[in-house]
């Protein structure tokens, strides 16, 4: 067997129940909850997001490659006197670069999000509970190379911890 | 938190410190008298008492806003804002005073029949219903607050959850009105100042920066509060939530500075550009200052999440946008009143140092007038354990 799920109904449960497998070092893979559990986070021992410096990177390319655009196309490529302003006028930039900044940083938020949880088009995701998106908590376990033996402790470790239902997965 | 009775002792050492502080701004008055022209003197005056009694203002919306969105994270620091708050009264007083020096500042009031463009405006623009404006704003201003303040304060000895339900009215009431007043208000006391010159931005911009400079003094008050060894309570989140409002605020505020000069300088229109070829000319070093202090340094080092959340770098980020906001105020007034450039000297940055004195005096006596938490609070224990993502 590859993997092992536990199915929790309550976020109290599934907390505690994250915390005592990882105090007796068993590696999660992974837990799927149909909303943001405050503290899963620092429970399963997550490193903070890289979304942020993803989204910096994406307005920062934003914002260089609106005004990189403006400056090209309003002094090289198309000059034209507006207003008998200066070519290169920067003011007038301003909100065309900052909007840039923001658009390129919201594609790469959501492009970056739908990388990292495998989500989007074409995705092909194992489902272990369709219930996972309604009221159902499941953690699942990397079981790959671990004989039955341990196998069956690890369930007794579910069961200690509330779980309503274990299941081996292949 | 085992012992929720904290109360703030106002000890001599910090009331020789704030005297000293006082009659610095004294001597700047009386040096200022001695040296400079009325002009001046009135503009200065009027620098400080807008300055500081919007302070106040802002820190009955940053009550107000947390009591209407039933927040928790703020309960600990709450009663900072309101000790903050309770200055209005005070500065009430400086707005009075400042009512017999309209003359010098205002010169609308006496050009007002040998100059169409301000004879057309006059319906608004006349003493009479300048004072009765003003009147209208402090009493409600002070009135609200003092509701707000008294609710809090009745919380500690009666029912938390009863309380908060009550200061939601009153705190919708405030919201309302200061959204209003606070535009009208900024038209009256700094736009009018040019009476020519007009911008439908200004009064959000105003606002703006009214908010900014309030949480920059909660900041400020808190940072004085653990220096002498109070409020040991606050947490890494609080400074962190605390200067997330200084870091959003100061982007707000420049968005809104931005604004206004950007469709100036686009539309060219010579009746609204003079307002900053008067600044960018005379005023070039202060102009640009301004933008550096309230909005670059500011965004560069709270950007990131690390210094956001260590209380000495988010302090001196609020000393920085506090001097921004006074130079913001400055360029608002001394341009449009003096007709020679002036310098900024000991009577300048002296009278400030003693409007200082006079706001802490306030701010830690009215600290002393209530327990330093709100302990019957219903959220008070979130705003203990919280996290930040």
């Amino acid at each position: 067997m590859k993997e092992i799920s536990g199915y929790y109904d309550k976020e109290a449960s599934l907390l505690s129940a994250v915390k005592s497998l990882r105090d007796n070092n068993i590696k999660i893979k992974d837990v799927f909850s149909p909303y943001p559990v405050h503290g899963l986070d620092h429970a399963m021992g997550l490193r903070r997001s890289w979304l942020p410096r993803a989204a910096f990177i994406g307005g920062a390319v934003g914002a260089i490659s609106g005004f990189g655009f403006q400056a090209w196309v309003f002094t090289r490529a198309y000059p034209i006197n507006i207003g008998g302003k200066p070519l290169m006028a920067v003011p007038s930039f301003i909100p065309v670069t900052f909007e840039c900044a923001i658009l390129f940083a919201a594609f790469a938020i959501v492009l970056s999000y739908l990388f990292k949880s495998h989500l989007g088009a074409g995705a092909d995701n194992k489902i272990y509970d369709e219930r996972a998106t309604d009221d159902r908590f499941v953690v699942v376990l990397d079981t790959a190379d671990i004989d039955n033996n341990e196998a069956e402790k690890i369930k007794s470790k579910f069961e200690d911890s509330g779980a309503m239902d274990v299941k081996y997965q292949d | 938190m085992e012992n929720l009775n904290l109360t703030f002792k106002f000890s001599k050492k910090i009331k020789i410190v704030l005297t000293v502080l006082i009659f610095i701004g004294l001597a700047a008055l009386v040096y200022g008298i001695l040296n400079y022209s009325p002009e001046k003197i009135w503009s200065a005056l009027l620098l400080n008492s807008v300055n500081f009694l919007t302070i106040g203002l802002g820190a009955t919306f940053f009550v107000a806003v947390h009591a209407i969105t039933q927040s928790g994270w703020h309960v600990s620091i709450q009663r900072i804002p309101e000790a903050i708050s309770m200055y209005l009264p005070i500065g009430a007083i400086f707005m009075i005073i400042m009512l017999f020096g309209l003359n010098h500042v205002f010169h609308w009031i006496h050009e007002v029949h040998h100059d169409p463009i301000i004879a057309n405006k006059e319906a608004f623009l006349n003493v009479p219903f300048f004072i009765a404006r003003l009147i209208i704003y402090l009493s409600v201003w002070i009135s609200l607050t003092y509701m707000l303040r008294k609710i809090s304060k009745d919380s500690d000895v009666g029912d938390g959850q009863k309380s908060l339900i009550k200061s939601r009215t009153y705190a919708a009431i405030f919201m309302v009105f200061f959204a209003l007043s606070i535009v009208v208000f900024a038209w009256d006391w700094l736009m009018s100042i040019e009476a020519h010159w007009f911008s439908t931005l200004f009064g959000w911009y105003v606002l703006s920066g009214v908010i900014v400079k309030s949480f920059a003094a909660i900041i400020i008050v808190l940072a004085i509060l653990r220096y002498l060894g109070y409020m040991e309570f606050i947490t890494k989140e609080n400074i962190h939530d605390l200067a997330r409002y200084l870091f959003s605020f100061g982007i707000f505020w420049m968005y809104l500075w931005f604004s206004q000069f950007m469709l100036i300088w686009y539309a060219n229109i010579p009746e609204e550009t003079f307002y900053f070829i008067k600044r960018i000319d005379d005023y070039r070093f202060l102009f640009f200052l301004n933008l550096a202090l309230n909005f670059l340094i500011p965004f560069l080092v709270l950007v990131i999440r690390k210094f956001r959340r260590v209380l000495w770098i988010v302090t001196a980020m609020a000393v920085v946008v506090f001097i921004g906001q006074w130079v913001d105020q400055y360029l608002m007034i001394f341009p449009g009143t003096m007709k020679k450039v002036p310098t900024i000297g000991f009577f300048d940055i002296g009278l400030t140092i003693g409007f200082i004195g006079i706001f802490l005096w306030s701010v830690l006596y009215s600290l002393t007038k209530a327990n330093l938490l709100s302990k019957n609070h219903p959220y008070l224990e979130e705003s203990f354990h919280y996290e930040n993502t």
